[in-house]
């Protein structure tokens, strides 16, 4: 008799891939090939932001010990310029390097070393010579100086909306105008952007750490001029992306270019330094927020403004006011971004545009106008929640926002604060966290063989997500079989095109695809067998598929459990199905994941030095595919709220437009003792308007208005409002002075 | 011949004097447990354990640690059996895109070693909270030269929290 | 990474055996020299490495001293700090720099003689008269929070990184040395570090073939010690304001107090003005206040380190404050104001 196997969506297991990266076993970017001794490639750096190449001397490079090539505009081989053809996507558009003798921004390559060695390519890149006869950079200094209005906003929001009428004066009583400014920040993901690359008989093989895989083929196949079926890019592991590794960098096109040149495997790694250089960054912003209140508490005017800077001729802006657009109702709710065209390096996703920073200042500002109207921050917000879409009037899938700030007070105990450290005063925060849900296109193929082991194949990435954890899940509930019996295999161009990771959209997405390929198998399984099986179900366990009648099933034929081997022979094996989602899987009414944030702070009293004592979220955000990954994601999230509320800012050298502290060790990424306790409940409310399995994104949800709790917990444990983030100690002792 | 002694079994320095353990694991022996995360002892990523202390394998040249025992992330789980702290990353989740992960591990390794002999931290020193948070803390704190972007450090203080405790009973 | 000649120094055969000169540098933990090594900004021709320098990896006490070798770590001296409760501040110190990692590599002199982590000074691609003298310095009009206000000159303005040093210019330690010649000579810790005029890439009086053999500490009372590190990070980061401080309350008044600052001098910081005031005074917040602005009255600041007077003002009341309050409540008091061992 066949067991019935437990179904594991939503229960919490342990992460099929975590054996390998315990022991050091599964493979990244820069660590395949080995076999084919891949030559070393180092970049040479532009020390200049932007301006024509008058001279460029390799010979000394050339002649020095183990170099193969130094590769410069002379010799890099044709490519098609930099961000055409236009009509395709930013992750679709040519990443050429090395195709003129031009140099957009500071630290771009100038020139790529080919040699035997680490130790010999990077010695020899000093040895390369060159002058740039720089322009005056283009730099964002003043709010007004960003006058452009961007075509749209990441998300696909407008630049401008306005709803409503303003309030007349005498409904106001309370009301604030503030200025936030948030810095630049990067992803900063612990593995450095990498490529290693074999070009041979015309095809090209690559590994690197790329969030999307077919869009990276693409990319290659047009900044390469080659067909993108004699590509195959590869990705099975990849150390985090947070946005930065959506599209293919400057790793991947040299290291192609290398390989073609020499028809060798080359392999290009990123310093750290070149990574803050030659991926994207999150750009400075600029926000004027005007809030006002009426006598009951209800929130009659939002007005949030924002500049940015935007990269030359790269088309992104990210939407910092989508959380003022649908977090409260408002009689009149506006808002507008600008941006600024500079010359600096890509400005593109790092994790949860817009709403990672909007919410840093839109929620500390909703914390002033809170205090100014003496209330309750809690309470206000619970006041002010919408029913519908604030601006558009449009219902929301499911809108659980109320519960998580009620249920999450309780359970964080607002009300209740424990004695401080003596000499420190203790502070809570809240913040309320909206971010947009969208289903991706993405397909996925599942393969069942003779003796019932499951193979799913997509080109899906799991880059710490959990992806192949959860896609687990899904092809062994669906297919009625144990997790062990499933292998799911990720990141690599010959399998099905899949959304990649990114935006939140990657678990839905692609799991819905794999949902539906498993019940396309199950479908074409019971397409071979008499009518009299249509409701048995599909089980498989202990090697063996078996056919189990089911409540439904008033057959007699079909009464009892028999094994599917009695209708098909080996031979009609493996059986295969594919499964795709697209827009029309899901709905078209607003879709948000949403959470409250809380915070316990201290301050120390003399030298406004800020101690986190605990983070506390809770979340809804549909059906929780696996417990234990999405806590840790949303956790992790929580974790770079701290860190933007806190430590993390690159410092501009506006001279050079170049950064001040591209390192680890002046980019202050939180350690391990910035973060104290950290929890995370999470409402299980599967949302099936959302996608097929009922998932929406998580991935940006955790860090959205998590700093903001930590600055409203500063405000709260002080009364020191810093509008200049991150919060540093000197910047609460100036407020107090 | 010089050597050095890798997971129990000697190997021979490379030739070149600049190559970094680091690089010496990753070019000469193909060995890519221990990663590369910055190059400049500002991320622990490639935490290695030399003569039964945790350093960063980027910042010491092969040739300095002739003689030496060093042990890598490879050399952690004896004959296949996972090491306590593995099974206890594994189980609460301590990494989420796994690259720290071997120098997390070749840290906290150190660090039941380090706890046990007594070894004083800055939180030794600090002003303290009480119980569960102080020890939490003093975690923290001797976890502060691993870095994680995945932000798991929370579980990574919980996993190294239980293996002291199995440890104690 | 430039290549370089590789020797070797083991203590036995004499330092005149070696290369020594402009182009050399003695390879100790490495710590700091590999990681500038790789940026080019240290190119040296040839290295000496230590490794193999058994003699100066110990401690030894006599009655009067603790004579720390050179090449101990800051791990095994953090360890040893703490058993000594007169070192108290020494261990804090150390145990605040850096991570275990690195404290496990680096060395008593390595640490020492480190170079500054000024961003312009790691960035080949700016101007940086410690780097390459007479090219100017990029601090100077732009972002330079991490930087000194003390012994700064219109040259430099970078501080110097070590906490350790800090403590041990407190506690007044001595640094011997060992010439190519066979000479040996002590200097004063408070007089190892040039401030940086306009000779900033001249850091220290020692010459090119001197090598710091072990550094002493004289045995003597410290009271209470408490190491104040504030930085941008609860950890692993460089201290912004930074204070060793350790004294006894007798009658009411300081006394054997030491006292450094750590993250706002081009060296690290003797406050002998602040000490002046305090030493044999009553510890009120009016006489601390009196002690910062005797020390601030030569403070310098350039833009984003503008905060640094008044950050080290506050965490200068706040340490001692929490200092005397201890030893009025422990009389006698000798050791660290927190211990949670």
């Amino acid at each position: 008799m066949t067991t019935h196997s437990a179904k594991t969506i939503g229960t919490p297991v342990s992460r099929v891939d975590g054996v390998a990266k315990v022991t050091g076993q599964a493979r990244y970017a820069a660590e395949h090939m080995s076999d084919r001794i891949p030559l070393v490639g180092w970049v040479v750096s532009s020390d200049t932001a932007v301006g024509e190449m008058t001279s460029l001397d390799t010979k000394q490079a050339e002649q020095a010990d183990g170099v193969h090539a130094v590769i410069t505009y002379k010799n890099a081989g044709a490519l098609k310029p930099f961000s055409k053809p236009a009509d395709e996507s930013r992750f679709t558009q040519s990443r050429a390097v090395l195709n003129e003798p031009y140099i957009r921004h500071f630290g771009a390559p100038v020139a790529l070393v080919i040699a035997n060695t680490l130790e010999q390519a990077r010695y020899a890149a000093n040895l390369v010579s060159y002058t740039i006869e720089g322009k005056t950079p283009d730099l964002l200094t003043e709010f007004d100086d960003a006058t452009q209005k961007p075509a749209s906003l990441d998300g696909g929001f407008e630049a401008d909306a306005t709803s409503g009428s303003k309030p007349s004066q005498s409904d106001i009583h309370a009301s604030i105008e503030a200025t936030y400014t948030t810095p630049s920040q990067i992803s900063a993901a612990m593995e450095p952007h990498a490529t290693v690359a074999e070009f041979k008989d015309g095809k090209l093989d690559v590994y690197c750490s790329v969030q999307i895989i077919a869009s990276a083929v693409e990319a290659l196949a047009i900044t390469l001029e080659m067909d993108a079926e004699d590509i195959v890019v590869r990705s099975p592991f990849v150390g985090g992306g947070f946005g930065s590794k959506l599209g293919l960098h400057y790793d991947a096109t040299l290291a192609c270019i290398g390989a073609r040149y020499l028809e060798r495997a080359v392999k290009v790694v990123l310093s750290r330094r070149q990574v803050f250089y030659n991926t994207p960054h999150r750009g400075h912003s600029t926000q004027q927020i005007s809030l006002a209140s009426a006598n009951d508490h209800t929130l009659l005017s939002v007005q949030h403004k924002s500049a940015m800077p935007k990269a030359k001729g790269y088309e992104f802006a990210e939407a910092t006011g989508a959380g003022a657009r649908v977090t409260y109702k408002s009689q009149f709710i506006e808002s507008s971004h600008r941006v600024k065209d500079v010359d600096l390096p890509l400005i593109d996703s790092t994790r949860s545009p817009g709403d990672a920073i909007g919410s840093l200042a839109f929620e500390s500002a909703i914390d002033e106008l809170a205090h100014k109207a003496g209330v309750d921050p809690l309470t206000f917000r619970l006041k002010n929640l919408p029913v519908v879409h604030p601006m558009k009037g449009t219902p929301f899938t499911t809108h659980h926002l109320g519960e998580c700030l009620r249920q999450g007070a309780q359970n964080f105990k607002w009300q209740h604060k424990a004695q401080p450290t003596p000499g420190k005063k203790i502070g809570h925060g809240v913040a309320s966290a909206m971010r947009m849900n969208v289903l991706v296109e993405s397909s996925a193929e599942v393969e069942l063989s003779a003796n019932g082991e499951v193979t799913v194949r997509t080109d899906m990435t799991d880059i710490g997500t959990g992806t192949y954890t959860i896609l687990t899940q899904i092809a062994a509930d669906t297919l009625n079989t144990s997790v062990d019996n499933v292998t799911v295999k990720l990141g690599d161009s010959r399998y099905p095109a899949s959304c990649g990771s990114g935006g939140s959209f990657g678990a839905a997405s692609s799991g819905s695809a794999v949902k539906k390929a498993c019940e396309a198998l199950i479908k074409s399984i019971k397409g071979s067998l008499p009518p009299a099986f249509s409701h048995a179900e599909v089980q498989i366990s202990n090697g063996q598929i078996t056919l189990v009648p089911t409540a439904q099933s008033d057959n007699e034929e079909a009464s009892s459990p028999i094994l599917l081997a009695n209708f098909m022979s080996e031979r009609d094996f493996p059986i295969s199905a594919t499964g795709k989602v697209s827009d029309d899987d899901t709905s078209d009414d607003e879709q948000y994941s949403c959470g409250a944030h809380f915070a316990e702070v201290e301050v120390d009293e003399y030298t406004g030095e800020v101690r986190l004592v605990r983070q506390y979220g809770m979340f809804s955000a549909g059906q929780i595919l696996n417990m234990k990954t999405a806590t840790s994601q949303i956790k992790g999230g929580m974790v770079w709220g701290a860190g933007y509320a806190l430590t993390e800012g690159i410092h501009h050298h506006t001279d050079t437009a170049s950064f001040v502290n591209p390192d680890f060790g002046e980019y202050h990424v939180a350690v391990n003792r910035d973060i104290a306790e950290v929890s995370v409940d999470l409402l299980q409310e599967p949302d099936y308007a959302a996608s097929p399995v009922g998932a929406k994104g998580i991935g940006e949800l955790g860090i959205t208005g998590a700093g903001a709790a930590i600055a409203n917990a500063i405000f709260d444990a002080c009364k020191v409002r810093v509008r200049d983030f991150p919060i540093t100690m000197d910047k609460i002792i100036a407020g107090k002075n | 011949m010089a050597t050095l002694n890798l997971n129990g079994k000697d190997v021979s320095l490379p030739d070149d004097p600049r190559t970094t353990l680091l690089d010496f694991l990753h070019q000469h022996l193909s060995l890519f447990g221990t990663k590369k995360g910055c190059d400049h002892g500002q991320c622990g990523a490639c935490t290695v354990i030399a003569d039964g202390k945790r350093i960063n394998a980027c910042l010491v040249f092969a040739f300095q640690l002739e003689g030496a025992e060093v042990t890598t992330i490879e050399g952690i789980s004896e004959g296949g059996n996972l090491h306590p702290l593995q099974h206890a990353f594994i189980e609460r989740d301590a990494f989420q895109c796994g690259y720290c992960t071997s120098g997390q591990i070749c840290s906290a390794v150190s660090l039941l070693r380090e706890i046990n002999n007594e070894d004083p931290s800055a939180v030794t020193y600090s002003q303290s909270r009480d119980g569960e948070a102080a020890m939490k803390e003093d975690i923290s704190e001797r976890m502060s030269g691993n870095l994680c972007r995945c932000g798991a450090y929370p579980n990574i203080v919980d996993a190294i929290t239980d293996v002291i405790a199995l440890e104690r009973q | 990474m430039q290549p370089f000649t590789l020797h070797h120094f083991n203590g036995e055969k004499p330092l005149s055996s070696l290369p020594l000169n402009k182009t050399s540098r003695f390879l100790a933990g490495g710590t700091n020299l590999i990681d500038l090594m790789k940026l080019q900004v240290e190119t040296p021709q040839t290295l000496v490495s230590l490794a193999k320098w058994e003699k100066a990896n110990s401690i030894i006490e006599d009655d009067n001293y603790y004579h720390i070798g050179a090449m101990v770590s800051n791990s095994d001296l953090a360890k040893f700090a703490h058993s000594q409760p007169r070192l108290s501040i020494l261990a804090q110190a150390l145990l605040s720099g850096a991570t275990v990692q690195l404290r496990n590599r680096a060395t008593t002199a390595g640490n020492l003689l480190q170079r500054t982590r000024c961003y312009y000074f790691y960035d080949t691609t700016k101007a940086c008269n410690k780097r390459e003298p007479g090219t100017g310095c990029s601090a100077f009009g732009s972002m330079n929070r991490i930087h000194a206000i003390f012994g700064t000159s219109e040259h430099c303005i970078a501080t110097h990184p070590s906490d350790m040093a800090v403590a041990m210019i407190a506690l007044d330690a001595q640094v011997n040395t060992q010439r190519a010649n066979g000479n040996t000579r002590q200097i004063a810790l408070r007089d190892l570090y040039h401030e940086p005029g306009d000779t900033p890439h001249i850091e220290t009086q020692l010459d090119e073939d001197e090598l710091i053999t072990h550094v002493s500490i004289k045995k003597k009372p410290n009271g209470t010690q408490y190491y104040h590190k504030v930085r941008d990070r609860s950890s692993y980061a460089f201290a912004l304001v930074s204070l060793a401080a350790g004294f006894k309350i007798d009658d009411g008044r300081v006394k054997d107090l030491t006292l450094a600052f750590g993250g706002v001098g081009t060296k690290p910081w003797h406050p002998h003005k602040a000490i002046g005031v305090l030493e044999g005074a009553e510890p009120t917040p009016d006489v601390i206040s009196q002690a910062a602005e005797a020390e601030l009255s030569s403070a310098k600041t350039y833009g984003s380190n503008d905060f640094k007077p008044e950050l080290l003002r506050r965490t200068l009341t706040k340490v001692l404050l929490e200092i005397a309050e201890h030893q009025v409540k422990y009389p006698g008091h000798e050791g660290a104001l927190y211990d949670n061992a």
